[in-house]
């Protein structure tokens, strides 16, 4: 399945990301940690690259790396955290995060282990399917997503929404007494009103 | 062997020697943009500009660069010194790899790739980056706040941005930076009975588009009127504060490439690419490269002009204008178009 060039990239960015994920939990300042999340990120595009889903690499570097972890540096760089004291009391939760840890290990086995072919799947390839040099995956995964499931889609839309609504609803506040811009006014004002001219005699001001 | 060669070091040859060719020339095109920079500048403020090194002062951006590359590189004590180091070439190398998608003539880019626009709207998003970590690799008050606005700027616009290139991909239905060029043939001309000409351009079709997407592009790459990153009548140079000799010089470059990035892709997206604006003799002769030029140095024209002309924004008017008046546009253009499509079958 993979041979040549293409295994030498996914190998590299294979490598790279674990790497760069372990670096993300293991250096001491927040900063660097965030800063290696981004690496991590990068890889990942690049082996959804090598696996042929090029609109998903890309939507992975514009929404996660473009937009939500500038909004993560931005926290972490306002916040003045020390870390030396966040870190010292740290030991005592190592217990509960291996336990949490062994779990999901478990359960990776449990499923990667119980892992079987659908026995309908031989049905379902009668059916054709797209070449993929006809088809690329962006009018795929749009056909999915906007026709097929549209009704699911406008829903998690709807739920984003509420949260962004109840977001806003509980941070805005209207404080009284202070003084606001009123854009609509600013720019209505003309020079009639905005300017007067008065004579003033010397040495009586006005 | 012989076919690990053909395979795998022949192509492999060309794409290096394709990216180097494209490179030097794109350096040495930026050069003269920045030296068109500062001459339209000062043609607006009635001064010379550069006029000693070399003829009109032709060489002066190489005069600079001799002159950055030759200073002492001053590291701040207090700096954590990788992220410092790394944020300049983040900035430069970003910047430069956009370029790897983008068509100066049929056939004629690096990469052809399916993905074009979503790839150098991803490379674009990220050059926030390099400010970011300057600003706050530094350890100083003034680039940390130059790299807080620019974070919220470069963020904010990027949502305009998005809007306005899906209502241009819904014209097209492709999302192929040459497939977006050759589709811009057929239009608003064609139907008047210009074929093939400068009214078949998005810039016409989409027009409102057309005007916030530049605007947005100013804001995006920190242009003046909207360089609040840098203003250097609160910030004294934002992000580039602490940075001296090379580090600097990279800083610059990167802002500068991107700013001709955006060129190019205006260019592209609304105003046809290397296509001739009328379809008759003595346009047709001129080759697609050539017109090309032409049209970012017209793109950049106007960026140059918004720079001499207008006073810096209010940071506060900056967001306004990005959320409270681009947005709401831009959202609206989508829905319209995509009704507009659908409803007289263009589509």
């Amino acid at each position: 399945m993979l041979n040549g060039l293409e295994a030498v990239f996914f190998y590299l960015f294979a490598f790279v990301a674990v790497g760069a994920a372990f670096m993300v939990i293991s250096s001491r300042n927040p900063v660097h940690s965030v800063l290696f999340l981004i690496l991590t990120f990068f890889n990942a595009a690049g082996l959804f690259l090598l696996a042929g889903a090029e609109f998903l690499a890309m939507i992975l570097l514009i929404v996660y790396v473009g937009a939500v972890m500038v909004l993560f540096l931005f926290v972490i760089m306002m916040l003045d955290v020390d870390f030396a004291e966040f870190k010292s009391g740290a030991l005592q939760y190592a217990p509960i995060g291996a336990l949490v840890g062994l779990i999901l290990a478990a359960e990776l086995v449990v499923v990667t282990g119980g892992y079987v072919l659908s026995p309908q799947l031989g049905s379902g390839a009668a059916q054709p399917v797209p070449d993929l040099a006809t088809r690329s995956n962006t009018a795929a995964l749009g056909d999915i997503l906007y026709t097929d499931y549209i009704h699911f889609f406008q829903m998690a839309g709807i739920v984003l929404l509420v949260a962004m609504v109840g977001a806003i609803v509980l941070t805005l506040r209207h404080k009284q007494g202070v003084k606001r811009q009123n854009i609509a006014r600013q720019n209505a004002r003309t020079l009639e009103e905005a300017i007067e001219v008065r004579k003033v005699e010397t040495g009586k001001g006005i | 062997m012989d076919t690990f060669f053909s395979f795998y070091v022949l192509p492999a040859l060309i794409i290096l020697l394709k990216s180097v060719v494209l490179i030097v020339v794109l350096l040495i095109f930026v050069a003269y943009v920045l030296y068109a920079d500062r001459k339209i500048w000062a043609a607006v403020q009635l001064r010379r500009g550069p006029n000693v090194v070399g003829p009109w002062g032709l060489f002066q951006a190489f005069a600079d660069l001799f002159k950055f590359v030759f200073k002492e590189p001053i590291i701040p004590s207090g700096a954590n010194k990788g992220v410092f180091l790394l944020a300049p070439l983040v900035s430069a190398v970003l910047a430069i790899t956009a370029w790897a998608v983008i068509p100066v003539n049929e056939g004629w880019a690096v990469a052809n790739i399916n993905v074009g626009i979503l790839y150098v709207l991803a490379i674009s998003s990220l050059e926030v980056y390099g400010v970011i970590m300057g600003g706050w690799a530094s350890n100083s008050k003034y680039p940390f706040l130059g790299a807080l606005r620019s974070a919220a700027q470069m963020v904010s616009y990027e949502v305009s941005i998005g809007f306005v290139i899906v209502t241009v991909l819904l014209c097209v239905g492709s999302l192929n930076l040459t497939d977006i060029v050759l589709s811009q043939q057929d239009g608003l001309g064609t139907r008047l009975g210009l074929t093939n000409s400068l009214l078949d351009w998005h810039w016409l079709g989409l027009f409102p588009m057309f005007i916030i997407f530049t605007i947005s592009a100013m804001a995006e790459t920190n242009r003046p009127p909207f360089d609040l990153v840098e203003a250097e009548s609160e910030l004294v140079a934002g992000h580039m504060v602490e940075y001296s000799s090379t580090a600097f010089l990279l800083f610059f470059l990167g802002e500068y490439v991107a700013v001709v990035l955006m060129c190019a892709l205006t260019t592209i997206l609304f105003l046809g690419g290397w296509l001739p604006p009328l379809d008759i003799a003595p346009f047709t002769w001129v080759p697609g490269v050539i017109w090309f030029v032409l049209k970012v140095c017209f793109v950049f024209f106007i960026f140059s002009m918004a720079k001499a002309v207008l006073p810096r924004y209010r940071y506060d008017q900056l967001m306004r204008l990005g959320w409270k008046v681009f947005l709401p546009i831009s959202l609206f253009m989508v829905v319209a178009t995509a009704a507009f499509l659908k409803l007289t079958g263009f589509a």
